[in-house]
């Protein structure tokens, strides 16, 4: 059982939730109530990683973030260190291929708010903020910690980015799901037996809370 | 005084052309098929709507000025809007969906105050039932109490009555009609039923495509239709066409061509002679001719035809009349019993009259609308 890599893991999986959240929110309530031009390939876009092969996003991603592109280049004269193979390469890496996974959930569920719902809050006097606090997101929330569960537990597995990203590092890149790996490699069945366990268990948690939740939101639209 | 003056132009997505003035404690009822724009006013007063040109104004503060970009945001407007839905917060309790309309209170006050409200409304001890509790009468109540929680200078109401069954409908009415007594704040109220709209209203305003078409008292508006078109709209039968012959002013009577009969009408000098215009009878002042012998106002207005339908609506039964030497039918209303005694059955020749005093003429519509008001 490597606890390094489970920690980096759950690190990952948190800095990629906390940072979702907000974004998560202010994407999903774009796309939730606002027409725009070119919303339908904003959407196509935010839901590429879905169905993109982890190792071709990955790919680009290294590109993008390599030490010859801007992005990286930029990166590098900030915080004296590369975006590819560390950390915070990673948590970029992971917020980008977990957008569909906090959007869509978002998006359903701001969806199902009627605007006159909100309209009726600004006719009481509630200003955009205190209709976001006090009637967006108590309706919404089941919607939100579903984005979060999946996120989390998607962050944890996801294989294919991390390993063209962030490489196998321990302690900076190495995370659960390349350790397993790693310990298959390795011929050391016990102990990728353990973390894989760990995983399912984990990941069964989340998808068990996303539908449990779901159903939870039948009766509040019902009014 | 005027509480509240609006003018609104635009011509589209939804067009627009309406102007009036609601006064103090008045009740004004804003009727119209849908898509004629009533709801679209209503949110425009409210704020929740932006029109291209137009200013409203509610007991002299400016609530929008098109003209120099001014637009109060909806927080800011002192208006309780009831939706058609009601639109409670789900997740809030009946008591908490009016405590969060009263931001302009300090917190210790709400509890007192949300208990006056249910009081008001009829609500007494139902604060702590959530919205999906509730019957579609309560809710709406909870909806009337959240509106008026704000201490508004007037109130909305869109179709507040429409998504509750028959009976709950007659109670709520009654309960408004009570209401407005204690509250003496302007009410504009949306509808599309007529029958609503006369038993409320202090003055109507009846709307086609955004177009104000006539504002008066009901009794007016549904007897004196400015136009055909209004006529139509308030479903009035018996709306024709006619030329204008002559003016007798020493009878105090204008003489109408229609078909081949001259007709007596009060008179209405501002028609010049030969002139079409539109003109109208009401049902009940069309007057069935007694066979035996001679009934009141035979000598008025003289009509022969024949009975094409004869359909029994319980006490009365409504006449399908068709006239002999032309396409025109009249409409009439005569007592069920009445129509068996005399044995009025289809193909019956009758003889009715016009009353004079009832026959109202119009300015010639360019078109008529298809849309009725129920």
């Amino acid at each position: 059982m490597d606890w390094n890599a489970l920690e980096l893991s759950i690190r990952l999986a948190l800095y990629t939730c906390i940072i979702l959240l907000p974004l998560g929110i202010i994407i999903s309530r774009l796309l939730a109530w606002h027409i725009f031009s070119y919303k339908g390939f904003i959407e196509a876009l935010i839901a590429l990683p879905l169905v993109l092969p982890p190792t071709v996003l990955g790919y680009y991603l290294l590109v993008a973030f390599g030490q010859a592109s801007p992005i990286g280049q930029a990166f590098q004269s900030l915080s004296g260190s590369t975006l590819v193979f560390s950390f915070e390469g990673l948590v970029v890496a992971s917020v980008i291929f977990n957008l569909p996974f906090a959007v869509q959930p978002m998006q359903r569920a701001f969806e199902s708010i009627p605007h006159t719902m909100r309209e009726a809050a600004w006719v009481s006097g509630l200003s955009s903020w205190q209709t976001f606090w006090r009637i967006e997101l108590p309706l919404s929330w089941p919607g939100i910690v579903s984005a979060f569960a999946l996120t989390f537990a998607h962050t944890l597995g996801e294989f294919g980015v991390v390993l063209m990203i962030g490489g196998n590092i321990p302690g900076e890149t190495k995370t659960i799901a390349i350790a397993i790996y790693d310990r298959v490699q390795a011929f050391d069945h016990t102990a990728a037996g353990t973390m894989s366990l760990l995983l399912l268990g984990l990941s069964f948690f989340s998808i068990s809370l996303v539908y449990t939740l779901a159903g939870k939101r039948r009766p509040l639209r019902g009014v | 005084m005027t509480a509240l003056s609006i003018k609104l132009n635009q011509t589209g997505p939804i067009p627009l052309a309406v102007e009036f003035c609601c006064e103090e404690g008045e009740l004004l009822v804003l009727a119209g098929p849908s898509g004629s724009g009533k709801t679209t006013i209503l949110r425009s007063i409210a704020g929740l709507y932006r029109p291209e040109n137009g200013t409203i104004e509610c007991r002299g503060s400016r609530w929008l000025d098109t003209s120099t970009q001014y637009f109060m945001p909806p927080q800011k407007r002192s208006a309780g809007l009831v939706f058609q839905h009601y639109s409670l917060f789900p997740h809030l309790s009946a008591g908490n969906n009016v405590k969060i309309a009263m931001g302009h209170l300090s917190a210790d006050k709400h509890m007192n105050r949300v208990h006056q409200l249910f009081d008001l409304v009829n609500l007494e001890g139902l604060e702590n039932r959530y919205p999906s509790e509730l019957s579609g009468g309560q809710q709406q109540r909870v909806a009337l109490a959240r509106a008026l929680a704000r201490e508004p200078a007037i109130l909305l109401l869109d179709e507040p009555f429409s998504a509750v069954d028959q009976v709950t409908r007659r109670k709520l009415r009654q309960e408004l009609v009570r209401l407005r007594m204690k509250l003496n704040i302007p009410i504009i109220l949306v509808t599309h039923d007529l029958d609503e709209a006369r038993m409320l209203a202090d003055r109507m305003c009846i709307l086609h495509n955004g177009s104000s078409l006539q504002t008066g008292i009901p009794e007016i508006v549904m007897s004196k239709p400015a136009n055909a078109e209004v006529a139509y709209l308030v479903d009035m039968v018996n709306v024709f066409s006619g030329e204008i012959v002559r003016h007798d002013a020493v009878k105090k009577l204008t003489y109408l061509k229609w078909n081949k009969y001259e007709l007596e009408c009060v008179l209405r000098e501002e028609f010049t002679p030969e002139t079409t215009v539109d003109w109208i009878i009401p049902p009940e002042s069309i007057i069935l001719h007694r066979h035996d012998r001679p009934s009141r106002g035979e000598r008025e207005n003289p009509v022969s035809g024949f009975i094409d339908q004869s359909i029994p609506l319980g006490e009365n039964t409504s006449i399908i009349m068709k006239l002999n030497g032309c396409a025109d039918v009249l409409s009439l209303n005569i007592p069920t019993h009445t129509a068996r005694r005399n044995h009025l059955v289809e193909g019956e020749e009758i003889n009715v009259s016009l009353l004079t005093e009832a026959i109202h003429l119009m300015p010639k519509a360019n078109k008529l609308s298809e849309n009725r008001l129920s």
